[in-house]
């Protein structure tokens, strides 16, 4: 990787002050997709701003009907908490089936969500579960923070503090792991809230995104037969040497069926 | 340059390094600690795991400056007073290796899985072993040789 300087501030405010002030500089958190990046020279910032130790980003809580993860939160953490699986045990069986037992250990929630790599597990949660990111600026709906292909409505400089969910009352995930990476090939969240049905699907197309035909048919019956013949569009769909765009759309119906029949308890 | 303090296996080491040094390269370059092996520096393959505060990680994905201030096992940590560690004895009576070179990073994997799971089936000692590659496909032994580890350290 090219040369760079490696700080680590005390507290948010000193990150964020950092960042106004050296516009080159990037955030680091678990460094999981950004150490392999700088090592491809894919990016060549002048800092590194490790955010990871920061104790106010690890929190997990429930509070007024919200799980609220710190964006430092590491996947293992989640993964384990017994806060999380009470509260929305599909969430912590979803960051169980991140990456492998290494990328658990470091890689934390706050840098899945801003980095929003298209077949990342975390967004499908995120806009599954109708989330909100809170930032040191703002509050931001999932539905507007995802933005398509590692693009996210961060703006320069702005930290990712936290992910509030709201508590469904069921919700599972189902994911076809790619073999070699553990990335997903399809991933299916399913969520039954107090609104409706949710379904969000992520690494079949350039980023996640809500499968509103099939939230439709869902919501008047949840039983996989509902979604035969439900129609999905899968014109944007990646297709590539591991999986062609008729494959990862079949991925796609196969997986909701299964976190179907995972929210039905049935395996 | 970065003023990087690590424990690594019980002794405290103070370095000047670059600041993009590699955790894998400051053990091994500044360090000496050779055990620690970096097979595809992509964090694919899992040969330079070490245990960082207690957890597994690849060490050829983060930076020495991220692991300052930290506690960090590496493989020449396990055997104490020239006695193998039980997984280390495991994966010698077992034949758990065929060229050697990932070995370190899968025993390093092996206490991590071991620590969470002190008696993991099949299904979860290859999920738990996931992120390390043998390049000879022995896995039919590593296997062995993480179950006969469970049961000694089971034991202890």
């Amino acid at each position: 990787m090219y040369a760079l300087n490696y700080v680590r501030p005390k507290s948010v405010k000193e990150a964020a002050d950092f960042l106004a002030t050296h516009p080159e500089a990037k955030l680091i958190s678990g460094g999981m997709t950004l150490i392999p990046t700088l090592k491809q020279r894919l990016a060549k910032p002048t800092h590194l701003v490790d955010i990871a130790h920061l104790a106010e980003l690890g929190k997990i809580e429930v509070k007024a009907g919200k799980l609220i993860i710190g964006a430092g939160a590491r996947h293992h953490v989640v993964a384990t908490s017994a806060v999380v699986k009470k509260a929305i045990p599909a969430l912590a069986a979803l960051a169980h089936e991140i990456g492998d037992p290494q990328v658990r250990n470091q890689g934390t929630l706050g840098g899945s969500v801003a980095n929003n790599d298209p077949a990342a597990d975390y967004p499908a949660a995120v806009l599954g579960l109708g989330a909100t990111v809170v930032t040191n600026k703002r509050s931001i709906a999932a539905e507007d923070y995802f933005q398509g292909l590692f693009t996210t409505a961060l703006e320069e400089g702005e930290i990712v503090l936290r992910v509030e969910f709201p508590l469904p009352k069921r919700a599972a995930y189902s994911k076809f792991h790619h073999p070699a990476s553990g990335y997903a090939m399809a991933g299916v969240f399913l969520a039954q809230t107090a609104e409706g049905v949710r379904v969000a699907v992520t690494g079949a197309g350039p980023g996640v995104f809500r499968w509103k035909e099939a939230e439709t048919a869902l919501g008047k019956s949840l039983k996989p037969a509902a979604l035969e013949g439900v129609k999905l569009d899968s014109s944007n769909f990646n297709d590539d040497m591991h999986a062609d765009r008729a494959y990862r759309a079949n991925l796609v119906r196969v997986m909701a069926k299964r976190a179907l029949a995972k929210l039905s308890g049935k395996k | 340059m970065a003023k990087v303090t690590i424990t690594v296996n019980g002794v405290k080491h103070t370095k000047q390094v670059e600041d993009r040094t590699l955790l894998a390269n400051f053990l091994r370059d500044e360090l000496g600690l050779t055990g620690t092996h970096i097979g595809c520096d992509t964090s694919q393959c899992g040969c330079c795991t070490v245990h960082v505060n207690g957890r597994a990680v690849k060490s050829c994905t983060m930076v020495a400056a991220q692991a300052d201030g930290t506690q960090v096992t590496t493989i020449e940590g396990m055997a104490k007073k020239g006695k193998l560690h039980p997984i280390q004895q495991a994966f010698s009576e077992c034949h758990g290796l065929q060229c050697g070179f990932c070995t370190p990073g899968m025993i390093m994997a092996t206490a991590g899985l071991l620590k969470d799971n002190p008696n993991p089936t099949e299904d979860e000692i290859y999920k738990g072993l996931e992120g390390n590659l043998c390049r000879c496909t022995g896995y039919i032994n590593i296997v062995k040789a993480v179950k006969a580890s469970a049961k000694a350290l089971r034991r202890k």
